[in-house]
């Protein structure tokens, strides 16, 4: 039997039969017998004392099988924690009740639940919920919450939730240095909503006779969800079943363990009855984290010669309302420890400050905290070029690590494992062949046309991680990842992953690692991922972590289960182990290959067990847990071309060149996929994509007729290139590739425009870069009264 | 009304729409609800042979009609060359815009077999999909219209 090399290979994904089909099961797909819906009532008050709810109207309406307020849930429904308590900043903890007690403080947070029989009676009853409310004022800008005297929780002086802080160097040793020049910009990284495809949804069902319950739940971590409802619920942690089913995308927003979950567990409990939850748009724009919210004053310090010696950021970050799930983490230790890119940077000095506002809790947002700090650092690169007149890439090559530097410890304190920068910048540059398009865009401007090209090197810290070191920093778990590998008899393999994947294609890719390394068949092997009754334990799926750190897991898993095979093969074939060579799924004995045993025909004797070796255990299962010993560090170059239309300010993308290092690819269809999606969302925040709320704290951006989801008609093609570097941190060489585009495109079409617009002396505009914004600077730039 | 070759007759609610229809009273979950402005295209079918967004559509207007949904793509356990071209092309991450895509995809390829990638792109302008970026999208919509044209004679859409 031979196997052709899979590992490498544009294999079609395995997930996607049942998703074209439309036989998928999503949470809101699930029905079960007797099963109820419930609909949570919200608060249309940023900020407000909730004096009675009346819901006697709601109870006696068609369906209706109760009404649930804070109240009803005391002893019942624990607060909601928050999973990342990040050290030695003062960080601020105020309780955030599933359902909201004395005073709401977003718009959308729910003060009741109402179940009944169909989802449009629960609809209709949860409208005769009456609460009265005493309106108070709302925060909402962060720099007004610092100074304010409302605050969102009593307990939290100032609304400041954190301030935290990183240092390496001396910075203001090195702006002493004769002939540094400090380049200053305040940016603002605005506000996104995360936009999966499919809403948030739970459904739960309790089995009094069992005492078992189970929660299906649009999760990115079902492990994760288990341990915290666990402990909200007051639930023993053995009779509660998490189950993440298909999930329509999840972009860090599925990461959280959000009150309505609980809530629908509790409530499946109490009733006896199934329960279903499933929120509209309107309530995941309003109750769904949202991502990003940085204001920030940024220095950089750097010689004439573009030799980068400092860099200093002082940070202001949107927390909203209350503190999510992995909140704490975003703005701190992801952003800070990260400025110092793919530079070699001595001198850095990071401090950022937490705040609380009356607006949604903000979380991770894919990239979550890299694509913020890789913006400043992006953005600053191109102004400290300009005021030097130095080339934006010669600034980036002079800056960049080089590659017999590794592994290179930047000075935040992180080192990093393996790269070569310089070579995914010269690709770009040679690919969107980049001398010439400076002589393209001279000779544009003298017919009146602004061109800009805009370049952004980045290099991604993922892979999370050693669990040792999450732990330091506060994460209230570990970061390892767990893996089975398990044979049937007839020769079939099931692969059971910790890691959650909910679009990534991870069934396809840790297939292709199982078919290469056991030799069997692709079509052979299964992969089963989101039941925490099928695995030992997981950490889910985000931050670019289920291939480089489940992968692994499921590699070393299967290395278990060869092992196992070779004794059995050995013994049946009356030779050594070591006498064996393995090749396409077939032992053989070393220089007899006529005498030998597929992989396959030994799981069906570890079965059988009439002739194992003395001692050995039946069955033919590998279990392995993977804890790596550092992240890994995928990196690369971006390059975008942008013409702007000085009439209407529009910003047209003309090309956009990926080089990203990924380390070694599993499936090159599946990466490009990823770096796709990634890029969208990055040149969705440069261009388009902001939430907005007004000064009640009313999100007027609250639908997608509102909020600027990109559209295919919006976006140009996308050259996707590679170079491979593999990462010495795991036996397979592979990195996480998952936020590389979101992280490296902002900077990237940002710095294009700007480009674009330097001939106006224009040396930044805020983000989102809508028509309307260009034309203003424009008209300012000219003098005129925009 | 006729969904995907199957004659169906219920009471429902005069409010209940199209979609909701679908999924509760016909246990068809392949079309999905994406939001409630008629923004997403998550819940795409085609009625009457044309696309329409099925959370715009009350099951009552629906009377009579012949609706295809992503379930009613197969034919004889054979993938649609649409749904064929979007596995082959990894035009889909989570899936879950996928059968409303398709469908607008086969409303297109039903009006114009052959279309640029502009016209492709235009079609799909109510159609999100968060995951992909489009770019394995618009590939898969090429490759299905190669698909169809190759196969010019057999049935589109089943509609």
């Amino acid at each position: 039997m031979a196997v052709t090399q899979v590992f490498g290979a544009r294999v079609r994904r395995r997930e996607d039969p049942r998703l074209i089909r439309g036989t998928a099961t999503y949470t809101d797909d699930l029905a079960l017998p007797g099963l109820c819906y419930a609909v949570f009532v919200r608060s249309p008050h940023a900020h407000a004392r909730i004096r009675r709810v009346d819901a006697s109207r709601a109870r006696s309406a068609p369906g209706v099988l109760g009404v649930f307020t804070a109240q009803d849930l005391e002893g019942k429904v624990n607060a909601i924690p928050c999973g990342w308590q990040v050290p030695n900043c003062d960080l601020k903890t105020p309780p955030h009740p599933a359902l909201a007690k004395d005073k709401v403080r977003y718009v959308g947070d729910a003060v009741a639940v109402v179940v009944a029989e169909s989802r449009a009676q629960a609809y209709d009853a949860a409208s005769l919920v009456e609460v009265e409310y005493e309106v108070l004022p709302a925060v909402v800008d962060m720099e007004d919450a610092l100074r304010s005297s409302t605050l969102v929780h009593e307990d939290v002086p100032n609304n400041r939730v954190l301030l935290w802080s990183v240092k390496g160097g001396d910075f203001d040793a090195a702006l002493r240095e004769p002939g540094v020049r400090v380049v200053r910009q305040r940016l603002v990284n605005q506000r996104l909503i995360p936009n999966a495809m499919e809403p948030r949804a739970a459904t739960a069902h309790y089995n009094p006779g069992s005492g078992e319950l189970t929660l299906w739940v649009t999760s990115q971590n079902p492990h994760i969800a288990r341990v915290i409802l666990s402990g909200v619920l007051g639930f023993p942690e053995h009779k509660l079943r998490v189950i993440a089913p298909e999930v329509g995308g999840g972009f860090g927003s599925k990461i959280p363990v959000y009150p309505e979950e609980a809530v629908v567990a509790h409530l499946a409990t109490r009733l006896a009855r199934p329960v279903k939850w499933c929120e509209s748009r309107r309530e995941n724009y309003q109750a769904t984290i949202h991502g990003r919210d940085h204001v920030t004053e940024a220095e950089m310090a750097v010689r004439p010669d573009g030799t980068v010696v400092g860099v200093r950021v002082r940070t202001l970050a949107n927390f909203g309302a209350y503190l999510s799930t992995a909140a704490p983490a975003i703005p701190t230790i992801l952003y800070g420890l990260v400025l110092s890119g793919p530079y070699r940077i001595p001198n850095i000095d990071c401090e950022v400050t937490g705040v609380f506002t009356n607006t949604t809790p903000t979380d991770a947002y894919r990239g979550a905290g890299r694509p913020e700090a890789t913006y400043v650092l992006e953005r600053m690169m191109d102004l400290a070029a300009r005021e030097l007149g130095m080339d934006p890439a010669e600034i980036r090559r002079k800056n960049l690590i080089p590659r017999d530097q590794f592994p290179y410890t930047v000075a935040t304190g992180i080192t990093y494992d393996s790269g070569d920068y310089a070579r995914a910048l010269d690709r770009a540059l040679e690919l969107v062949e980049y001398s010439k398009f400076r002589a393209e865009q001279a000779a544009a401007r003298q017919q009146g046309r602004y061109l800009g090209i805009g370049l952004s090197t980045y290099v991604e810290i993922c892979g999370a991680g050693p669990s040792k070191v999450v732990g330091s920093t506060g994460f209230a778990g570990g970061l390892w990842e767990s893996a089975v590998v398990r044979f049937s008899p007839t020769g079939k393999v099931t692969v059971f992953t910790g890691t959650s994947p909910h679009g990534q294609g991870e069934e396809t890719t840790f297939a292709q690692i199982v078919s290469q390394e056991l030799g069997v068949p692709l079509d052979d092997v299964e992969v089963l991922h989101g039941d925490t009754d099928s695995i030992l334990m997981g950490w889910g799926t985000y931050g670019s972590r289920t291939t480089p750190v489940g992968g692994t897991a499921v590699y070393l898993a299967a290395q278990k289960v060869k092992e196992k095979a070779q004794r059995i093969a050995a013994h049946q074939l009356e030779v050594s182990a070591e006498d064996l060579v393995f090749e396409n799924g077939r032992f053989h004995v070393r220089g007899a290959p006529d005498r030998g045993m597929t992989i396959q025909e030994v799981a069906l004797q570890a079965y059988l067990a009439w002739n194992l070796p003395e001692g050995m255990e039946p069955g033919l299962e590998g279990q392995a847990n993977w804890d790596p010993s550092n992240f890994v560090f995928p990196f690369g170059t971006h390059a975008c071309v942008v013409e702007v239309d000085p009439e209407t300010g529009q910003v047209k993308i003309l090309r956009y060149v990926a080089v990203d290092d990924c380390g070694r690819v599993i499936n090159p269809l599946i990466v490009d996929g990823q770096v796709h999606g990634g890029i969208v969302q990055g040149v969705a925040q440069a261009l388009w994509e902001f939430a907005k709320y007004d000064q009640a704290g009313n999100l007027l951006t609250g639908s997608m007729a509102e909020y600027a989801v990109p559209k295919a008609a919006w976006l140009p093609w996308f050259e996707c290139h590679r170079t491979e570097t593999p990462t010495p941190v795991n036996p397979l060489g592979v990195k996480g590739v998952g936020e590389t585009g979101t992280i490296a495109a902002t900077p990237c079409v940002v710095n294009a425009v700007l480009d674009a617009l330097s001939p106006f002396g224009i040396r930044h505009v805020d983000m989102p870069l809508l028509p309307e914004r260009v034309w203003r600077a424009i008209q300012q730039a000219k003098g005129g009264a925009a | 009304m006729t969904v995907n070759g199957v004659q169906y007759t219920r009471d429902v609610e005069p409010r209940t729409l199209l979609v909701y229809f679908l999924r509760e009273h016909l246990g068809l979950t392949g079309t999905h609800v994406g939001c409630d402005t008629s923004s997403c295209g998550a819940c795409t079918v085609l009625l009457d042979g044309k696309a329409v967004k099925s959370c715009t559509v009350l099951a009552v207007q629906a009377e009579g009609a012949n609706i295809t949904t992503v379930e009613g793509l197969a034919k004889d356990g054979e993938l649609h060359p649409i749904q064929q071209a979007f596995w082959d092309e990894h035009g889909l991450q989570c899936g879950f815009c996928t059968p409303g895509m398709m469908l607008a995809a086969l409303d297109l390829l039903q009006r114009n077999p052959n279309p640029t990638d502009e016209e492709i792109r235009h079609a799909l302008e109510g159609n999100l999909c968060r995951c992909t970026g489009y770019q394995h999208i618009v590939n898969a919509v090429k490759t299905a219209a190669r698909l169809m044209r190759a196969a010019v004679g057999a049935p589109a859409g089943g509609a």
